[in-house]
This record gives C-alpha cells, structure tokens and sequence, in this order.
C-alpha cells in the first residue's frame, strides 16, 4: 500500500498530510541525549558490577529514543494519567518522562508498543479531530482516553489503544511513585533506621485489635 | 595466540574451599578458626555488605527505580546473577524444565535470602523409616541438633518455642512484633483451621550475646539487599569476613574453578581455575579440598574431575553424583484485604524474613501426597519500586469506591490517583515452600555438546514433577484460599488450575536445589559418607546442599551451616589423628 493509498483507507482524504506526515514520522536527525547523561554519582554506583556500571554508563550517553513530538505527547499522557492535585504534583513535576525515556532503553521491550501506541494514538486522533492527540483540544483528549482507559470495557476497535494505554499508566505509576514527590503522596514512612514495636496503639484499636 | 600456560602456586594450604556461600563460609570460618591454612576460591567478586549494600536507598536513586534487569530480584537486591548469566549457559533435556539460578560474589545468594531459617525435623532426616516416601539420611536429627545448636548461638535467629513434633525449636531471639496485616492473616488462618506461628529468622532482633562485630537490627526490612550493620546473616558478612581477620584465610575472588586436580594415588592434589580478571589458568594445591559451590556447582566439577583413576568423573564411581537433584516445591496466591483500604501511615518496614510462618502440621493418612509444605506471608505498606501499583487499575473495577459505587477497571486522573492510594499497604500474599522428593531420575550431567565462555563443559538438566508434588500444590492451593476467604480478602491472583499444575513453579525456581552427591553408607548408591567426605576420595569434602539425601518443607540453609560445621570439626579431628 502507498501512502495515498493508506490514506484512503484511513478514510483520510481532506486533511493536511502534512500534520500526518509530522505526527508520524521518526525523526532522521541524530538526537541528543536527553537529560542526566553523566549524573550517575557514587550511591548509584555503589555495590555495581562492572558491567552493570558499564551499562548505565552506556543507556545514560545514547541519544533519545522518543523524538520531541512523541516526547511532549508522553508527558500530556503523563499529566492525564497523574494530574497536580490537592495532596502532590503531577507525572511531569516528577519528571516521569526521565524515567521512560530510560527505561526503553533498559528494557527495549517497551520501544516497539510505546512508539506504535503513541502513532495509533496519533492516527485516531487525526482521524476524528483532524489533529494529533497535542494538537486535539482537551475535550477531545478527554474524549478518546474514556475510550482506551477502561480496558473491559474498550469497544474491540479501540483495543490496541486500551493496550497501550495500560502499559504507559503503568509506566507513568511506576516513574511517579518512585520518584521523591510519588514516595511523600503514597505515604511509604519507612527506610529510615529505627525500631519496629509493632502495630500502633491507635491503628490496633481502630481495627478492634487492642486485645491481641 | 601464544601458548597456554597453567600458572602453578607455589604456595601451600591446608585447606582449599570453592565457594563462599552458606557452605564454604562456615567451613572457612571453623577452620580458619582452628588455625587451619585455608585458601578459598569464589567464582565473583569480594562483596563486603558494609560497603556494597545497597540498603536505604531510595527508588528514585537508581534510574531503573529496582526494575529486575540485571539482577533477577531487582537492582537493591544483594544478589549478582540471576536464573541466566551471560555466557555461562546451561542446557535442558527432553523439553523438561529446570532453572538454575546462580550468584558469583562472595557470600553467594546468602546476600539476599529470606534468612527463613528452619532446622529439619526427625522425620525430614528419616523419611523411609517415617512413611516410605523417601529415603533415609545416614544420621538423624539427634546428630545434627548439636551443630543446629551452635549455629544458632554463632550467628542468630529469632522465632519461638512451639514444641513442634517436626519443626524443632531452637536457640532463639525474640521475634518481631506482627503488622497489622500479618494479625489479620493469623487471625483468618486460625478461623480456617491453619496453623500460624511467629516467623524463624536469622536476623539480630537484639544484640547478638558475645559478639561485638555486628550490629542489631534497625528494622528497615531490606535484608534482600545484605545488611551493613551485619545484622542477619549473609556468609560474607558473619563467616568470611572475620575468617580473613584471623589470618589464617585468604580470598581469590573471580576464580572459576575447572575442576579437582587429582595425583596418581587418587587423591585430591589442588584445584585447577581460571581467573576472571586476567582470563589465565591457574593451579593451586592443598591436602584437602572442600567444594562448596552450591549443589548443581559442585557436581559439575566433580564431574568434569575426570582421570585415570575416576574415569567417572571425581567421587563418582556410583555413578550418582548429579541425580536425586531437588528443589522445594513452590506455589503462591495474591489478594487484597478491604479492611486495609485507605489505612493509616506509618513505618512498618520490620525485619525483612518472615515474621510470621504457617508451618506443616497436618496428618498425611487424610491426604493425597506424602508430607508438606510451610507458608510463608507478605503485604503491607513497602517501599515503591518498579511495578508499583500495577494491580491498581485492575482491583479498582473489583471493590466499590468510598462512596459505594462500582466503576470500571482503569481509569486515569485524579480518581486514579485517589485509587493509588487507597490500595497502597492492602495487598496481602502467601507463599508455599514443600518438600519434593528426592528421585534419581531428575539430574544434572554434563552436556556432551556445550562449554560456556571459559571453556568448561557445562551443566544439562532433566526435572520432572510427580503426581506428589503436583497434588501438593493443590493442595497449597485450597489452603490459601481458606485462609483468604477467612479473613474477608479478595483473591487477585488467577487462578490456578490442573492445566497449569495449581501454579506449581518450575523447578529451580525456588533457588532451595539440593541432593546432587548424596550422603550414605553404601559406596554404591551415594558419593559421600555421614561425614560429607567422599568415598572414592577422602580428601575431599562437600559442604553445599549437594550431601542432602532429602531436603524437608524447611529452608535448606540452616541445615547446610549445621552439616558444613560438623564436617569441619570433622576435619580438624582427622587431622590432629593424623588420618587426613
């Protein structure tokens, strides 16, 4: 199939080309790495095999994965998925999108499903909005991601987008409540030394424990 | 390409030990304590846990956030290696299963175990004579428990006396407090008619009596990741280490060893090895070798120890050095508790082993399988790694919202964020560890086809599962669920059917392999006497899980340090009668 042909059974026939032709396509210019390339310190360092140092080093110097369309399209996704709120910041104040951007590098498994989910997400978009997911206005947003949130419920055409969109939830989890602002949200009040009397007074009479 | 050459020591030990793990560690220690010459080889780096450790780091301190990538339990975890190293393959037979999971560092995979440690009972050392299942150890329980004893004044464990027919108590320390989701576990479990007792550890809940080198516990419940207070036990850190001090023992690290060099009269003579840091071969001698580089390890150089006088490979004229290869058995089930829902805050890191055990005590004349399996128990409020929250999504379609009402699975925004925190510290998981039997028909052998990296030939498996432990892990089964459901939890694991064996792992994946060069008093069916001492050979020992005739439902540590100190003192009498 051509492009024009593709386009047609897309049902793309009147809309700029060239947005589509932007939104998807990788970018040929040698990209710079992203952020942190040499920030591995002595704690990051401690107790690493040589070739687990080697390793890092290596994923820490390599240019970006995610071009800058695909990048800013994450960290949209991101904030959907973990906006500010009363108690935190969101996914970007946490800088989730470091995160990723690492670790398809360190587990190359994520590349192929992020990259063709951002595109299928994109090609949706374009579809119905007749712009990118960034360049579709919230409501629109809003709109297709009710439709791939909900993985039980995602109509059988939009299923490869539910997909998708489970494993960046996950991955925007994981960066957020890993990072210094996820572990305050959460509340995890560990890893500090300290002595374990066991349950608190109060949480035992809370659950009707006090006498156990 | 020049020349190959085999540097030759000139340097002369008592003893040489490969490996450093549970095994080595204590043979090391003992003798080095005795005054004892000794030389250990381990195949990976020094690793100190006061320095290497990576406890009480943050996730956000590793860019992977503990992503299991280059280590197989995440990047905190203590342990180098993993179930796969690269170029040091291993291969399998028939399209069975076998998974072999390997540490080179010192101290081994003692860096980063549960420290669940559990002394074998009577009926564990005599199987045939108990119920037939099994076949009998050449000692009992009666000449171990002075060595159980001693381990547990030397290095530490906590737990309670419980009287136990099959689970014997020892020396202890007291255990730590319950969490509040390891209360609503022992309260489920009694209702479902399942025994729970406190957890048995090797973790310093108090200051170890007469010991000034190692600190107490300061509950961070990282003991995976070793501890540098060396407040549980890793061999490195309470064996190694202070064997080193006395001067009396010496540390190669990155020496892989290739096989047991071997004299005209037979004898033990050193052990030849390749050093990782410079690729060179080197020989090194001694009047007694111990292997000790875990079971599967050990076979594999005693049978690739190949010579004129033991064409079958070293300590092998049995032909039984690699079968009865054991693993325990293995299933699990995850859920969550509602109760816990949107729980209060506070650190509940406690020790990391278990606090609390379910261990087996049930009548086999009412089952379907021969003996059993002990529970272990998780959940709680943990310290965010990779893969944090990844049930969320899932579990938020299960159970209504605060205000009552169901929604969909998934989700994204503010709602979802409120979710992430109403799960979190809600989880609750349990484990079974069982016994499998001990069978010469599951093995390890040598590949005829295949080296790794260093030229040595490596290891090929056969493991097969039996109806025995397949109904056992049915069993597992219908127990964790009896105690979910008593205790009002909701299952979120799948679940585990015939088609997949009831969730039974694979073998191997328990990391509790044992049996490889078996102990016994016929030369004709076992490698080693009750000593650990070979018979073709007797100056040479095993002290890994390689002499076990048959592990029980127990943790095969503690039994490991117990054999590996008793085959020391052992040695330090055969020699003062000059025998050795």
């Amino acid at each position: 199939m051509n492009r024009r042909e593709s386009l047609k059974a897309l049902g793309i026939t009147t809309i700029s080309t060239g947005l589509l032709l932007d939104a998807c396509k990788t970018d040929d210019k040698k990209l710079k790495p992203v952020s942190g390339a040499d920030d591995l310190g002595d704690t990051e360092l401690t107790g690493l095999e040589e070739f687990e140092k080697e390793r890092l080093r290596k994923l820490k110097k390599e240019p970006a994965f995610f071009n800058e369309h695909e990048r800013a399209t994450l960290i949209a996704l991101g904030d959907w998925i973990i906006p500010k709120d009363e108690v935190s910041g969101s996914a970007s104040d946490a800088k989730v999108i470091d995160f990723i951007e690492f670790i398809v590098k360190d587990i190359p498994e994520h590349q192929v499903p992020l990259r063709g989910g951002l595109k299928w997400l994109d090609v949706q978009c374009l579809n119905r909005y007749e712009h990118s997911f960034t360049g579709s206005t919230e409501q629109q947003q809003l709109e297709i991601l009710e439709e791939i949130a909900y993985p039980k419920k995602a109509k059988p055409e939009m299923h490869q987008g539910a997909v998708f969109f489970s494993r960046l939830r996950d991955l925007v989890a994981t960066g957020f409540y890993t990072s210094e602002i996820g572990v305050k949200d959460i509340g995890y009040a560990g890893n500090v030394p300290g002595h374990w009397d066991g349950v608190p007074k109060d949480v035992l009479a809370q659950y009707n424990l006090s006498d156990v | 390409m020049g020349d190959i050459q085999i540097k030759k020591s000139t340097e002369k030990y008592d003893v040489i030990i490969v490996g450093s793990g549970a095994g080595g560690g204590m043979a090391g220690y003992v003798l080095a304590k005795a005054g004892v010459k000794v030389l250990m080889l381990e195949a990976g780096p020094f690793f100190d846990p006061a320095k290497d450790s990576k406890q009480l780091q943050w996730p956000w301190q590793s860019p992977r956030r503990g992503a299991s990538v280059t280590r197989a339990f995440g990047d905190f975890d203590g342990a180098y290696g993993g179930w796969q190293i690269d170029g040091e393959p291993y291969t399998l037979k028939d399209d069975t299963e076998f998974t072999w999971f390997r540490s080179h560092m010192l101290g081994g995979r003692t860096n980063h175990w549960g420290r669940i440690s559990l002394r074998m009972g009577p009926h564990d050392f005599k199987g045939k004579t108990f119920d037939g299942a099994t076949d009998d150890w050449p000692i009992s329980y009666d000449d171990v428990k002075p060595y159980y004893d001693k381990v547990d004044r030397l290095i530490g464990v906590y737990g309670t006396v419980e009287g136990l027919e099959n689970d014997p108590d020892g020396i202890f320390l007291p255990p730590p407090a319950p969490r509040l989701n390891e209360i609503f576990i022992m309260q489920g479990a009694k209702k479902a008619g399942v025994k729970v007792i406190p957890g048995r550890g090797s973790v310093l809940t108090k200051p170890l009596p007469g010991n000034n080198d190692r600190g107490a516990c300061f509950f961070c419940g990282q003991c995976n990741r070793s501890c540098k207070a060396y407040a549980d036990f890793s061999s490195s850190s309470c064996l190694v280490i202070p064997a080193i001090k006395t001067g009396n023992l010496k540390v190669i690290p990155n020496a892989m060893v290739r096989e047991v060099v071997v004299g005209k009269d037979g004898l033990a003579k050193g052990v030849s090895y390749i050093s990782k840091d410079d690729m060179m071969e080197y020989q090194v001698n001694a009047g007694i070798v111990i292997l000790a580089a875990s079971a599967c390890s050990s076979a594999r150089i005693l049978l690739n120890s190949k010579s004129t006088t033991h064409p079958n490979g070293l300590a092998n004229s049995s032909g039984i050095i690699g079968k009865y290869l054991h693993d325990s058995t293995g299933a699990g089930m995850s859920g969550i508790l509602p109760q816990l829902l949107d729980r209060k805050r506070y650190n509940e890191d406690g020790v990391g082993s278990a606090q609390i055990l379910g261990p087996w005590v049930l009548d086999n004349k009412k089952l379907d399988f021969p003996r059993g399996y002990h529970i272990e128990f998780g959940g709680g409020m943990r310290m965010p790694s990779y893969g944090f929250g990844s049930n969320v999504p899932v579990v938020n379609g299960i159970l209504p919202g605060r205000d009552g009402k169901m929604k969909d699975a998934g989700g994204f925004g503010k709602s979802l964020k409120d979710d992430y925190r109403r799960f979190y510290g809600a989880n609750v998981g349990m484990s079974g560890r069982g016994m499998a039997i001990a069978r010469e028909s599951n093995y390890c052998e040598i590949d005829p086809n295949v080296v790794d990296k260093y030229g040595i030939p490596v290891l090929r498996f056969y493991y097969k599962w039996t109806d025995a432990e397949i109904k056992q892990a049915k069993h597992m089964q219908e127990t964790f669920e009896s105690i979910m459901h008593a205790m009002g939890a909701i299952i979120t694991s799948k679940p585990a059917g015939k088609e997949d064996n009831y969730g039974l792992h694979t073998p191997g994946d328990i990391i509790h392999e044992v049996g490889t060069a078996r102990m016994g008093d016929d030369p004709k069916t076992s490698a080693l006497n009750k000593w650990c001492q070979a018979h073709d050979c007797k100056n040479l020992f095993v002290t890994d899980g390689a002499p076990f005739v048959q592990q029980g439902d127990k943790n095969p540590t503690w039994t490991i340090l117990a054999l590996s100190m008793r085959t020391s003192e052992y040695i330090i009498d055969q020699i003062q009668k000059k025998n050795l």
